[in-house]
């Protein structure tokens, strides 16, 4: 019977509209979307939309980037890239699980910080602007903590754990720069500060005396007073780098001009060395860039750094000290926030130009790029929004919205019950599939593309109830005003599909538009609620053709809609068709459904 | 309900029906006065700008049993500028502070947690620096400015440039109404506030996006028939997409309700509410202005259209000679128009069409004979 009736229909449908295709098979096509979907979700081990800070508690801080006088155009995407990638490593390294660190806009980083996290301290670390120094370094270690650190001599254990560590640095070091650096003494960390000028190579692990060693450095720079520097001792004899909290605490909120214990990952990037560490000579914005690069003539991997003009003053005199000095004590420490990231030994004088060799790899070398230039990046970030949580309020606020939302649905749902009857079910129906597609898709995007679900997403996604139930109404009421016509619903429906499709298209068209549109050029929370405005009115369209229309066809052969049943939302008496007229007219095609002359 | 639907049918038959746009003068008249009182409110009241834009801080605390005055004075202490206080629900309070720097707040918060015994963890702060509130605005402008330009362009290609026009200032006057009704209520504006306003966008041209695809389906041919003028059509365009566009106004202010009721109900103050009201002074503008605003503005452009007078012209002289020839031959004229009619329709123009019994006297809404589906 349905096939029969297609194929009359097909001519007719040829001409103008589009044919009523097979509802089975869109409705087979949405159907397996929704079990794919469904199933990824549950593949991915996400079975809730990702929360966010409003939602689940927690401290979101929005920062802006400023350029430093004198420097225009320095916000640019890579700066802002680099500047993530630092603010990441910093707050992640408080032992923050999960703390996301993202771009904004074109100057905005939005830092997010979930619940259970010590805020204080994370909105320290992301606050202040990052701090590049370079230290000279008065004493190295392994990172453990000493055994007992009253009974040692200082440095005496040092010694020895330098001497194994050192010595296969060197090597490998060695083995590297060969060629055309024989000058270079490797650091610790198997790196080497060279330029194109280099010196006899210096001997191997040398057991110079610390003491000694220590009131050189003394002496050269700041003189700290004796129990300061007993203090230092006894810290740092305790200092244990392989544990996260205590190597995060270390050096923390010292200054410049202090002498400071630090941390420092060792070459194979998997032991931790510590570090006494001399007051900075130099601090990160005397460099003006530094970039990771091949050397042509052995294939490594290098860092070259440029500095200013009084930068490079400064590099010289301290690396003409340096130099003279024996290892460990000719090392020049790269510190970030406390950290040293690199702590290259130093052989001859360097003035502008220097380049770090060593073990690099390509990641390595442009991560100790990113950093020095990170500190020579122009930017400075200030705090402009800081929203703190409470996991209860954020959880009321989860609630309300799902209240609110539930109350929406409900509200809609009665209304096109009471005034589309029987129709109102491809509604509903419709409105469902809507909804379970929205929040599979939230669900699969946290993951994907870290979207997280916040009170404006939600707003977004309750006031889209209604801009869905709209183009069910543009469609119904299509249909409806070609049943007024006198037809029959059958081809009423395909009649009203192609111009209700086209206004539906033309204002989703358009509330797309305003959702892409704010979605690109707004900040903030108006962006998450135009990301969810237009994903809902996307999946407006796709359910509306998929689903809706499909289902309408099929139901449209039903005998309880196609006879205009009371309750169908069909009532020809309802719509104001006037039953005698109908019959009249139905009568010459009655053999041809739809129209006579091509019966 | 069944009256409703009767009258769905009834005005898409034209037996019943409103003249928007024979009527448009009052309701050009009427918005106007609206729009210059919003004016006026927002030059001489000026927005109650939030926490947000000012820059500033805003504390929740969580149940206390502390009084107002208490955390008033503590705040106030503590910052050393006036603190606003508000009670919500079952003990909390919503605190907020203006023109505090973010440094500052910090030492409010921990003043506040003592004073009120409360856990410094448990008080949620949004503490924001007055650019950032800027910054939001300023984009937000931005976007209303760029969409504002590509909607007109995509209007003018979908449908065509008197349309577009006549949607942009039913857009603008939308907007204008909710930015007074803030200016003169005295509501405060948030970001959430800012949000609303934004949705208002697409969500007004979606009635006006309704009205328009049916007006220029119907007046697809328009040139070729001489029973209708341009506004006639437009009126019946209007009238036909009544129903649709009161049921896509209600359920889209549905949900709008429920987060109005939540959002100010359960939770006080927040996001939920200040969204959801803008939302729903806006959608509300914007479902009276794509009907009394937009449509018959277009009406009024079509009619400067030489064609258009022309075909009014036509229209007029044939109706001055049918009622030369007296009532008695209105009946007959009718089925003579029936054939031109039918042309004109070719796409099917339902509003236009309707039973052959209706009464001929309405001038409008007469229906062709029924066989006659092309």
């Amino acid at each position: 019977m349905d096939r029969e009736n297609e194929k009359v229909a097909a001519p007719k449908k040829g001409r103008r509209q589009s044919a009523p295709g097979k509802p089975g098979r869109a409705l087979a096509f949405i159907l397996i979307a929704l079990v794919a979907l469904t199933g990824g979700m549950f593949l991915s081990g996400h079975t809730t939309p990702r929360l966010g800070i409003d939602l689940a508690g927690g401290t979101s801080i929005t920062l802006e980037a400023k350029n430093e006088p004198g420097q225009k155009n320095a916000i640019n995407p890579t700066n802002m890239n680099t500047a993530v990638d630092i603010i990441n490593n910093r707050v992640n390294g408080l032992g923050v699980s999960e703390a996301e660190v993202q771009t904004q806009g074109d100057r905005n980083i939005i830092v997010n910080i979930p619940k259970g996290t010590n805020e204080k301290q994370a909105r320290e670390q992301v606050g202040t602007t990052a701090q590049l120094f370079f230290r000279p370094v008065i004493t190295q270690a392994a990172g453990a903590a000493t055994p007992d650190p009253s009974a040692t001599p200082p440095g005496a254990d040092k010694e020895k754990d330098k001497a194994t560590d050192k010595a296969t640095d060197k090597a490998t070091d060695k083995a590297t720069d060969g060629a055309d650096s024989p000058s270079s003494s490797a650091s610790p960390q198997g790196r080497a500060l060279t330029d194109a000028l280099k010196d006899d190579p210096t001997p191997g692990a040398s057991d110079k005396a610390e003491d000694g060693k220590k009131d050189d450095g003394k002496k050269d720079e700041t003189p700290a007073p004796d129990p300061a520097t007993a203090k230092l001792q006894e810290q740092f004899a305790k200092l244990d780098c392989t544990d996260k909290k205590q190597r995060a605490e270390a050096g923390r909120g010292i200054k410049a001009s202090e002498t400071t214990i630090a941390c420092g990952k060792s070459a194979d990037g998997k032991t931790w060395d510590k570090f006494i560490l001399a007051p900075a000579e130099v601090n990160g914005k005397d460099v003006d860039e530094a970039e990771a690069t091949i050397r042509q003539d052995t294939g490594a991997w290098i860092v070259n750094m440029e500095f200013t003009k009084g930068g490079a003053k400064k590099f010289s005199d301290v690396t003409s000290k340096l130099s003279q000095q024996q290892p460990p004590q000719n090392q020049f420490a790269i510190v970030l926030d406390g950290d040293v990231v690199s702590a290259p030994s130093v052989n001859t004088t360097l003035s502008k130009n220097a380049e770090i060799s060593g073990s690099f790899t390509q990641q390595s070398a442009k991560d100790l790029a990113n950093v020095l230039s990170y500190g020579a990046l122009p930017l400075t970030f200030h705090e402009q929004s800081v929203t703190t949580v409470s996991p209860a309020l954020g959880g009321e606020q989860l609630q309300a919205g799902l209240i609110a939302g539930a109350i929406g649905l409900a509200l809609v749902v009665i209304y096109l019950v009471v005034y589309y009857r029987g129709l109102s079910l491809i509604a509903i129906a419709s409105l469902l599939v809507s909804a379970a597609l929205t929040y599979t898709i939230m669900t699969l995007l946290g993951p994907t593309i870290k979207f997280a679900l916040n009170l404006p997403a939600v707003c977004g996604a309750i006031v889209a109830i209604g801009i869905t139930a709209d183009s069910f109404i543009v469609f119904f009421e299509r249909v409806r005003d070609e049943v007024r016509e006198g037809r029959t619903l059958r081809p009423a429906v395909e009649r009203g599909w192609p111009r209700a499709r086209r206004t539906i298209l033309v204002s989703d068209f358009v509330s797309f538009l305003a959702a892409a549109v704010l979605f690109v050029v707004t900040v903030g929370k108006v962006q998450g609620f135009a990301f969810t405005l237009g994903l809902t009115t996307l999946l407006d369209v796709v359910v509306v053709f998929f689903f809706t229309k499909p289902l309408m066809t099929l139901m449209a052969r039903k005998k309880f809609f196609a006879s205009g049943h009371k309750w169908s939302g069909f009532d020809p008496v309802r719509l104001g068709v006037k039953p005698p007229i109908r019959r009249a007219r139905r009568a010459p095609g009655s053999a041809g459904p739809v129209d006579p002359k091509e019966a | 309900m069944s009256k409703l639907g009767n009258l769905g049918a009834r005005l898409y038959r034209g037996e019943v029906g409103y003249d928007f746009v024979g009527k448009r003068m009052l309701w050009y008249g009427l918005s106007i006065l609206i729009t210059i009182t919003a004016i006026v409110g927002l030059a001489v009241r000026g927005l109650n700008m939030g926490i947000e834009f000012e820059g500033g801080a805003v504390f929740n605390t969580p149940k206390t049993s502390a009084s107002v005055s208490k955390a008033e004075e503590s705040a106030e202490k503590a910052a050393g500028h006036d603190a606003i206080v508000q009670k919500l629900g079952e003990g909390e309070m919503r605190i907020q502070i203006a023109g505090v720097d973010i440094e500052k707040s910090d030492q409010i918060k921990r003043a506040l947690a003592e004073d009120l015994d409360v856990k410094a963890g448990d008080i949620n702060a949004d503490l924001v620096g007055p650019s950032w509130g800027e910054q939001i605005a300023n984009k937000a402008w931005q976007g209303l400015a760029i969409f504002m330009v590509l909607v007109v362009i995509y209007l003018a290609i979908a449908f065509e440039w008197r349309m577009a026009l006549a949607a942009l200032i039913a857009l603008i006057h939308d907007i204008t109404i909710t930015v007074g009704v803030y200016a003169l209520v005295g509501f405060e504006v948030t970001p959430g506030t800012v949000i609303g306003l934004l949705t208002i966008l697409g969500y007004s041209l979606y009635d006006t996006v309704v009205v328009f695809d049916s007006l220029k389906e119907q007046s697809k041919d328009i040139t070729k028939q001489t029973r209708f003028t341009y506004s006639e059509v437009a009126n019946r365009s209007i009238n036909g997409t009544l129903v649709r566009s009161i049921n896509t106004t209600v359920v889209a202010l549905l949900p709008v309700a429920g987060l109005l009721f939540i959002g100010g109900g359960a939770l006080g103050a927040g996001m939920l509410n200040d969204i959801s009201l803008s939302l729903f002074v806006g959608l509300a503008a914007g479902a009276y202005s794509s009907i009394f605003i937009a449509t018959p503005l277009v009406a009024d452009f079509k009619e400067r259209e030489p064609q258009m007078k022309a075909l009014k012209k036509r229209v007029l002289a044939k109706r001055a000679a049918a009622a030369a020839k007296g009532e008695s031959a209105e009946a007959p004229h009718t089925a003579d128009d029936v054939p031109h009619d039918d042309e004109y329709e070719d796409d099917a123009a339902p509003a236009v069409v309707g039973p052959r019994s209706q009464p001929a006297s309405r001038g409008r809404g007469k229906g062709r004979p029924s066989g006659k589906r092309r």
